[in-house]
C-alpha cells in the first residue's frame, strides 16, 4: 500500500476504498470518488471525542475502525468499577486511573497506526487555540451544561468577513446523548444549523420538588432524601463545616442514607434503599448498553459522512428509543432566530486607537442604525468577565462611571475584542467586534 | 452542503488559515443572559441590589425593605448566586437575614415557586425580585417551610403581626431569637 503507512496490510481498508474511490447510486450527487479522500481522512483528519465514558468507548472504536487516526479524547474522571459493564475499554487493573489515558492506550495498542492522544483535563481547561485545530468534535456527555460550553467553544470559533460566515470557520459537532433506553444524535453546522441553546428547551427540566412539601409533607421516598441533602445537611454538617456533598463518597451516601431512613419511618413513607440514595444524589439515570452503541455508532457514521463529504450528513437531529419495540425519526431542529448563543453575527464597530469609552457608548446611543438607550457593556479580558459600564444599578454605575474617560486600550480591550451590549432595545444581548483604525 | 474535504485542503494540517476568531472564548450564554438581566434590572422602590465585584454579575445580593405589610420597615438580605447552566436552571437564592415567616426557614431556605418547581428559562432576575417582595406582602401559610409561623398566621393575625414586629426589633419568638432587622 504506496499511501497508508506501513502499519497496513494488503487490503486493509478495502471495504472503505470501495465507498470513497468510486460514485454509487447512494453517494451524494457532486461526490467524486478518489484515492485522496481516505488519504485524508488517514492522514490530516483530526477528530476530537469529548468524553471517555459510555458514549466515548464506543466513539474511539468505531472512528478507529472507520479509518480515523488522528484523534484526541478528553475526559476529566477515572475510572469506576460500575463503568466496567458497558465502558468495555476498561478493566479491573484500570480502575482509578484516567479514563482518557487508558482509553487511548487500548485503542492505539489495538488498532495498528491509530494515535489517539488523551487529554485528563476538563473541556473548560483548553482555550479556542487548542479547540481550533479540529476538523470535527464529537460529544459524548452527560450534562447540560458541558454541552452548552462546547456550543458556545465552537460559536466563537466562527469568523465572520463583513457579517458573512467563513465556511472554513465552521467545525461540525457532532452530540450524543442516551438516557436509559432513549437517545438522540444530532450534526450541529456552527453558524448554520440549530445550534443546543436553539433547542434548549428539549432538554428535560430538572426534577425539583417544592421546597415545602420536601420540609412537611413528603410522600415518595425522594422527597425523605431530598429533605436531608438541603435542610439536614447544612444544619448537622456530618463531615464538618464546608464540606458539601461527595456523591462518590460511600460515607457520605450512608449518613444520607440513614437519615433519609429515620424521616421516612416518621412519615410511613416505603422505598428509602442505599441504591435510591445514591441515585437521587447523584442524578443517576440508568445506562444502556446497547443504547450507547446505537447512538455512538451514528455519531461516527456522521462523522464519516462529513469527513469525507461521500453522502450527505443527518439533518439534523434523530432520536431514537426502544423502551417498546423500536423507534426512531428524524427531523431537522430549526435554527432559532434569536437564539442567544448563535443568532450572533458580531458587528464591527471601528475606533481610533485613543477612543475612549465615553465615545462608545455615545456611538452605541447615537448610530442611526443602534439607538439604545442605556446601553451596559461587558467584556471578557484575560479570562475574565469584566464590567465597562452599566448604568441600571446604582452601586455598578458608580464604580464604572470611572471608566468612561478612559481609553479602550487602557481598558485591556484589544483589536479584535467581543464586546456584549444588552440594552432595552434589542431581545439579547448583542455582540460587537471592536477594530481600531490605523 | 458542506464540504469538509474540500475547505480543508486549503488549510492541511487543520491550522486554521487567515484571520483568526479572537483568542478568548466568547462569554457564555449564561454570561450574555445575566448581562442582559441586569442591565435592564427595573426594581421597586423597596429592593436594591448590592454588587460585591462589579465584574461578577453571577454573584450579588438583593435588600428588600418593605414600605408596608406586616414586614414594614424591616430589611431583609438574599444573596443571589447564578450558574453556568443559567436561564436552563435557576440561580440559588437564599436568605441571609433571620427572618420569621412562613416561606422562609431559620437556614435562610425559600419557598418560592418560580426558584424551584415552576422555574422557566423566560424567567428572569427581576421575575424572582418581584416574587420575593411578593412574600413579603402575602406571606402564604399554605405551603409553609417555617410551620410554626405559619400556624400562627392562619389561626391568629393578630398574634401573628405582633411575633414579626417582635422578631424585626430583635427578641425572642418561642424558643428562637432573631437579630435586629429594623432598617436604621
Amino acid at each position: 500500500m504506496e499511501d497508508s503507512g506501513s502499519t497496513d496490510w494488503p487490503g486493509r481498508w478495502k471495504h472503505i476504498r470501495r465507498l470513497l474511490e468510486r460514485s454509487g447510486p447512494f453517494a451524494h450527487p457532486d461526490f467524486e470518488g478518489s484515492p485522496e479522500i481516505l488519504e485524508f481522512m488517514l492522514n490530516n483528519c483530526k477528530v476530537l471525542v469529548i468524553g471517555a465514558g459510555g458514549l466515548g468507548c464506543e466513539i474511539l472504536k468505531g472512528l478507529a475502525l472507520s479509518g480515523f487516526r488522528n484523534i484526541d479524547v478528553i475526559d476529566m474522571d477515572t475510572v469506576d468499577l460500575s463503568n466496567l459493564n458497558r465502558q468495555f475499554l476498561f478493566r479491573m487493573k484500570d480502575i482509578s486511573r484516567d479514563k482518557a489515558t487508558v482509553a487511548a492506550e487500548f485503542v492505539n495498542n489495538r488498532v495498528p497506526g491509530c494515535n489517539v492522544i488523551p487529554h485528563f483535563k476538563k473541556i473548560q481547561d483548553y482555550d479556542p487555540s487548542f479547540y481550533r485545530q479540529f476538523h470535527i468534535i464529537i460529544c459524548g456527555l452527560d450534562s447540560v451544561i458541558a454541552r452548552r460550553w462546547m456550543n458556545g467553544m465552537v460559536l466563537s470559533l466562527l469568523n465572520y468577513e463583513d457579517g458573512v460566515l467563513d465556511p472554513s470557520s465552521i467545525i461540525p459537532m457532532i452530540d450524543g446523548g442516551t438516557e436509559g433506553f432513549k437517545g438522540n444524535a444530532r450534526v450541529i453546522l456552527p453558524g448554520m444549523t440549530a445550534c443546543i441553546d436553539c433547542t434548549l428547551d428539549l432538554f428535560p427540566p430538572q426534577v425539583n420538588f417544592p421546597m415545602c412539601t420536601i420540609a412537611h409533607t413528603p410522600r415518595l421516598p425522594e422527597h425523605c432524601i431530598e429533605y436531608v441533602k438541603v435542610f439536614l445537611w447544612p444544619q448537622e454538617k456530618p463531615f464538618g463545616e464546608n464540606v458539601g456533598i461527595d456523591g462518590d463518597d460511600p460515607r457520605h451516601i450512608q449518613w444520607i442514607f440513614e437519615k433519609a431512613q429515620d424521616r421516612a419511618d416518621q412519615f410511613n413513607i416505603k422505598g428509602v434503599t442505599y441504591r435510591l440514595t445514591q441515585g437521587v444524589v447523584k442524578r443517576i439515570i440508568p445506562a444502556v448498553a446497547s443504547t450507547n452503541a446505537v447512538i455512538s455508532a451514528q455519531c461516527v457514521t456522521e462523522a464519516f459522512k462529513l469527513a469525507s463529504s461521500c453522502c450527505n450528513p443527518l439533518n439534523n437531529y434523530m432520536v431514537f428509543n426502544d423502551t417498546d419495540g423500536l423507534y426512531t425519526y428524524t427531523y431537522e431542529a430549526e435554527k432559532k432566530e434569536d437564539c442567544p448563543a448563535c443568532s450572533q453575527v458580531p458587528q464591527a464597530l471601528s475606533f481610533k486607537k485613543d477612543a475612549v469609552l465615553q465615545d462608545l457608548v455615545d456611538h452605541l446611543k447615537n448610530s442611526a442604525s443602534l439607538q439604545m438607550r442605556e446601553p451596559g457593556i461587558t467584556a471578557t479580558v484575560n479570562g475574565k468577565n469584566k464590567t465597562l459600564y452599566m448604568q441600571s444599578v446604582e452601586a455598578i454605575r458608580k464604580r464604572t462611571k470611572e471608566n468612561l474617560p478612559k481609553r479602550l486600550s487602557e481598558l485591556g480591550l484589544t483589536d479584535g475584542q467581543e464586546l456584549v451590549v444588552a440594552d432595552v432595545t434589542t431581545p439579547n444581548a448583542v455582540i460587537f467586534k471592536l477594530k481600531y483604525e490605523v | 452542503m458542506l464540504n469538509l474535504y474540500q475547505l480543508r485542503q486549503q488549510k492541511k494540517d487543520g491550522e486554521s488559515g487567515g484571520k483568526s476568531a479572537g483568542s478568548q472564548k466568547r462569554a457564555s450564554a449564561a454570561q450574555l443572559r445575566i448581562t442582559k438581566d441586569i442591565s435592564e434590572l427595573n426594581l421597586p422602590k423597596t429592593c436594591k441590589t448590592e454588587f460585591p465585584d462589579e465584574d461578577d454579575l453571577l454573584n450579588f445580593k438583593l435588600i428588600i425593605q418593605p414600605d408596608e405589610g406586616y414586614y414594614k420597615n424591616g430589611r431583609f438580605s438574599f444573596s443571589f448566586k447564578v450558574g453556568p447552566g443559567y436561564p436552563h436552571d435557576a440561580p440559588k437564592v437564599k436568605c441571609e437575614t433571620q427572618v420569621y415567616h412562613p416561606n422562609i426557614d431559620l437556614e435562610g431556605n425559600v419557598c418560592l415557586n418560580i426558584l424551584r418547581e415552576d422555574w422557566k428559562p423566560v424567567l428572569t432576575i427581576n421575575s424572582i425580585i418581584y416574587g420575593l417582595q411578593f412574600l413579603f406582602l402575602e406571606p402564604n401559610p399554605e405551603d409553609p417551610l417555617n410551620k410554626e409561623a405559619a400556624e400562627v398566621l392562619q389561626s391568629n393575625k393578630r398574634l401573628f403581626e405582633q411575633n414579626v414586629y417582635k422578631s424585626m426589633r430583635g427578641g425572642y419568638v418561642g424558643n428562637t431569637y432573631f437579630e435586629r432587622c429594623l432598617k436604621a
